[in-house]
């Protein structure tokens, strides 16, 4: 291994809060998909690095599901995105507020 | 410390930045871009812990499709401001294009190395035979599974993404 594993986790960790601060403090709809996007780009990049560290061929076939797992997300999240946006004209997160009492 | 694990620092630090750059950027067609770099720079890391199959899946689903699929929605609802100012574009693009460029010239190192002194030992490195006699021998039914989750997808999205006809053309001033 050309770098010791625990960089690789390290550098995974950071990609992961990155994606999860973006997912959880932005409003635009679509910035919130890219948040998911960036955290599930980091779990691949954990199970690449362990797949090299213990050598087993688990980790790398691991990455293809999650690569499947994030095209049907995408899919099925910017179709909900078009949905909502042609509803109420917005992809603004806080104006989804009809059920507010 | 040797080429490699340089090439890799130098990698992690492009993908970090572009992210950085990606999740604060105001426009989405920006924050799209800068991601691209971003999976461009976490597929010559696969490549360098030895996973080239994995590599190319990566800049060709990541960046490749997913991506465009972005670009195409955040165009089709028009998600970005209008004020279009042309003096500062080449200031606005330059960091995009210095991070792309410094990843696509150390893609051409990497590719370009030498097999025998590659970057993973050579056992380590699992092509796309090993990898594909791997998956479709131990995990043949968790890919059948993908493929029915894919197939789910798609009729979703379908449904999600067709016109109803009976709603009011004038969009509801707020809420859902």
């Amino acid at each position: 291994m050309i770098v010791p594993f625990s960089h690789v986790l390290f550098l995974a960790l950071v990609l992961f809060l990155l994606g999860a601060v973006c997912a959880v403090a932005r409003r635009n709809l679509v910035m919130i998909l890219i948040g998911v996007e960036i955290m599930l780009n980091a779990a691949g990049l954990v199970f690449v690095g362990a797949s090299l560290h213990w050598e087993h061929l688990e980790g790398q076939a691991f990455v293809i599901f999650i690569l499947t797992l994030a095209a049907a997300e995408v899919a099925v999240g910017l179709a909900l995105i078009i949905s909502s946006h042609r509803r109420t004209g917005s992809v603004n997160a806080d104006r989804y507020n009809l059920l507010k009492g | 410390m040797n080429l490699y694990a340089a090439i890799f620092y130098l990698l992690a630090v492009i993908l970090l930045v572009s992210t950085t750059v990606a999740i604060t950027r105001r426009d989405a067609i920006h924050a799209v871009v800068y991601l691209m770099i971003s999976f461009i720079a976490t597929g010559l890391i696969f490549y360098l812990l030895g996973a080239p199959f994995l590599a190319l899946l990566e800049i060709l689903i990541y960046a490749g499709a997913i991506m465009v699929l972005f670009l195409f929605i955040v165009m089709m609802l028009r998600l970005t401001p209008s004020r279009r100012t042309g003096r500062d574009a080449l200031s606005q693009w330059a960091p995009a294009a210095v991070l792309g460029g410094l990843s696509l010239i150390l893609a051409a190192v990497i590719i370009s190395a030498d097999p025998a002194t590659g970057p993973a030992l050579k056992t380590l490195t699992a092509g796309p035979r090993e990898l594909a006699q791997f998956l479709f021998q131990k995990y043949w039914f968790p890919v059948e599974i993908a493929s029915f989750l894919l197939l789910i997808a798609l009729v979703g999205a379908l449904f999600l993404g067709r016109q109803e006809k009976k709603e009011p053309k004038t969009p509801r001033p707020e809420g859902l």
